[in-house]
């Protein structure tokens, strides 16, 4: 056991120990695993020397931040929204419509790339933020986990209120969601995490520099792969780029853990 | 066609309902559904963007099956991929799902071991480089030469014989933390009068138990991780070209989701590419639909 937990956590100690390196440890032989005189040199050379490349760094962390935190917040109301009206309205073709989004959870994104493709560029979103966001907001699994959940909520909870005379709107918002925040707290770190590593996406659909995330940068910063260049600046970035992911798992861990248990599928 | 009461009355019924479903609906059509059927569609035509899409037959699957050998290196790299990442991770996440289960510091440890997964494949390629380096310098290469193993570096990621135990190694590191979580979750959930009860009917060792009341109490969560890890371990990509490049050496980390890439946003070829994407299409879902059959639970 204590075996396995060293093999998950050593590259990441590791990576956090490297970004804290100056120059003379990077390039010490035989390597050193951790870092004798922490300095932040590497971040200030990651947000200043890249600067004299047209494109700051911090342009990018931003480019990141804004089109991970913008699909989050959509699909999580979006897939909500449609959650609660297949389980809680008996709706017609609501069983179809169940039954093909648990047919998407069975193929992996790349299939459809291709089509996505040719609509965001019919669309004329080539090399916008949007085409980052709108084709990722509604996602099979993101409906799939909410339904789960919002099943669960007694049906005499609604009723009550609508004698109360709530309205529908009201009911989804102020009953509805409070009662299911250990689920959307696990979208949004579910989100979070794939959006923010996504590479595929920004590959093909983003070629103007000054849009590029994070992921896209790290990688041209590497030299390219098989080599490791700039090795300073380099080690901060991949610190930046983990970094977040963690904390949004760390903040929200015990409402994830909740919520995972509704996640199995009955077939 | 519709009377007016009529739609009135279904309106009145339903109309809220699918309010609430609809920027879902529009967009799950437009970003998910028609693809798919735009993909297939597109797979038997040749198609460069510029021109129409002109009708092809089965020219594409032919040529990818008898002509194109670095589809067939591909095809085999993914599969040897998927046949080895896919179960030790799955195999693996359980049974420390299920140790850690009873533990205390229950929290540390699932948060060590989930950390892996929620980090981005490409920050972890590089710092996997780092422990691979084809130089000296590299970890790996370093602990091997001072125990006397090797005496010259070995070229991780430009050998071919060793680039796909490097990815896979990589991978299997980076996958276990979506079906870990889900197996853990449902060991939770498991209630404690189901053990109560199998210990009066005889069972003697929590290997017993593991059998008789926690495999299949768990179904639905096995049958999540199941797809989960098909569906993960046979779009391989972003590892892949972070460790061994684009094209890698002889193609030795070449996978499906590489090919598709090259093909459609290299070369511009959609329609040889979508065939391509109608293999993978159908063989995670052919997989995804046997592990239903054999994880139901829907009568229970």
């Amino acid at each position: 056991m204590g075996l396995l937990v060293l093999f998950t956590s050593l590259p990441l100690i590791y990576m956090i120990s490297t970004a804290f390196k100056p120059y003379d440890e990077l390039f010490l032989y035989p390597p050193r695993f951790f870092v004798r005189k922490p300095t932040l040199q590497n971040f200030v050379d990651l947000f200043t020397a890249l600067d004299s490349t047209v494109i700051p760094f911090s342009r990018y962390v931003f480019n990141s931040l804004f089109t991970t935190v913008v699909t989050v917040f959509a699909t999580v109301i979006v897939c909500s929204m449609g959650a609660f009206a297949i389980a809680k309205y008996k709706l017609p073709y609501a069983n179809t419509i169940f039954n093909i989004v648990i047919a998407a959870l069975m193929f992996s994104p790349h299939v459809t790339q291709i089509p996505n493709y040719l609509i965001v560029s019919k669309l004329h979103l080539l090399n916008t933020y949007w085409a980052l966001i709108i084709p990722k907001i509604a996602v099979a699994y993101n409906l799939f986990l909410m339904k789960q959940f919002i099943e669960q909520i007694p049906d005499t909870y609604l009723d009550a209120a609508r004698i109360d005379g709530a309205g529908e709107f009201k009911i989804f918002w102020q009953i509805i969601m409070p009662m299911c925040k250990p689920a959307w707290s696990t979208l949004i770190v579910f989100s979070f995490v794939s959006n923010w590593n996504d590479y595929f996406s920004p590959l093909i659909f983003i070629n103007r520099q000054e849009l590029k995330t994070l992921p896209l940068v790290l990688q041209s910063l590497a030299g390219g792969p098989g080599q490791v260049a700039r090795s300073g600046a380099l080690a901060a970035a991949t610190f930046v780029v983990t970094i977040p992911t963690i904390i949004v798992f760390l903040i929200m861990q015990s409402r994830v853990m909740k919520t995972m248990a509704y996640s199995g599928i009955k077939g | 066609m519709f009377k007016e009461g009529n739609f009135k009355n279904w309106w009145n019924r339903y109309g809220i309902g699918y309010s609430f479903l609809l920027p879902f609906l529009i967009l799950f059509a437009l970003f998910v559904v028609i693809p798919v059927v735009y993909a297939i569609a597109l797979s038997f035509t040749h198609y460069n963007i510029i021109q129409k899409p002109k009708f092809a037959g089965i020219d594409n699957y032919r040529l990818l099956f008898t002509d194109d050998d670095v589809f067939l290196i591909a095809l085999k790299n993914t599969l040897i991929f998927a046949f080895i990442t896919g179960p030790i991770g799955y195999f693996a996440s359980f049974i420390v799902a299920w140790v850690i289960d009873q533990l205390k510091m229950r929290n540390a440890f699932a948060l060590a071991f989930y950390a892996p997964s929620i980090t981005s494949g490409i920050a972890m390629s590089v710092v996997w480089l780092y422990f691979f380096s084809n130089d000296r310098y590299g970890f790996i290469n370093n602990l091997l030469i001072k125990l006397g193993i090797i005496s010259k570096p070995i070229l991780w990621t430009l050998d071919p014989k060793t680039i796909l135990p490097v990815i896979i190694i990589v991978s299997v590191w980076m996958s276990m933390g979506t079906g870990f979580l889900v197996f853990l979750a449902g060991l939770q959930n498991i209630s404690k009068e189901l053990y109560d009860a199998g210990a009066v009917d005889g069972i003697r060792n929590k290997f017993q138990e593991l059998i008789y009341i926690t495999l299949p109490s768990m179904k639905p969560q096995l049958l999540f991780g199941a797809i989960n890890s098909i569906v993960n371990s046979f779009g391989v990509f972003d590892i892949a070209v972070s460790i061994a490049g684009m094209p890698s050496p002889n193609y030795a980390g070449h996978t499906i989701v590489a090919h598709l890439y090259d093909y459609a946003f290299i070369r511009f070829d959609m329609g040889y590419a979508s065939a391509v994407a109608v293999v993978l299409f159908i063989m995670t879902y052919s997989l995804g639909q046997i592990f239903m059959k054999l994880l139901s639970s829907k009568d229970e």
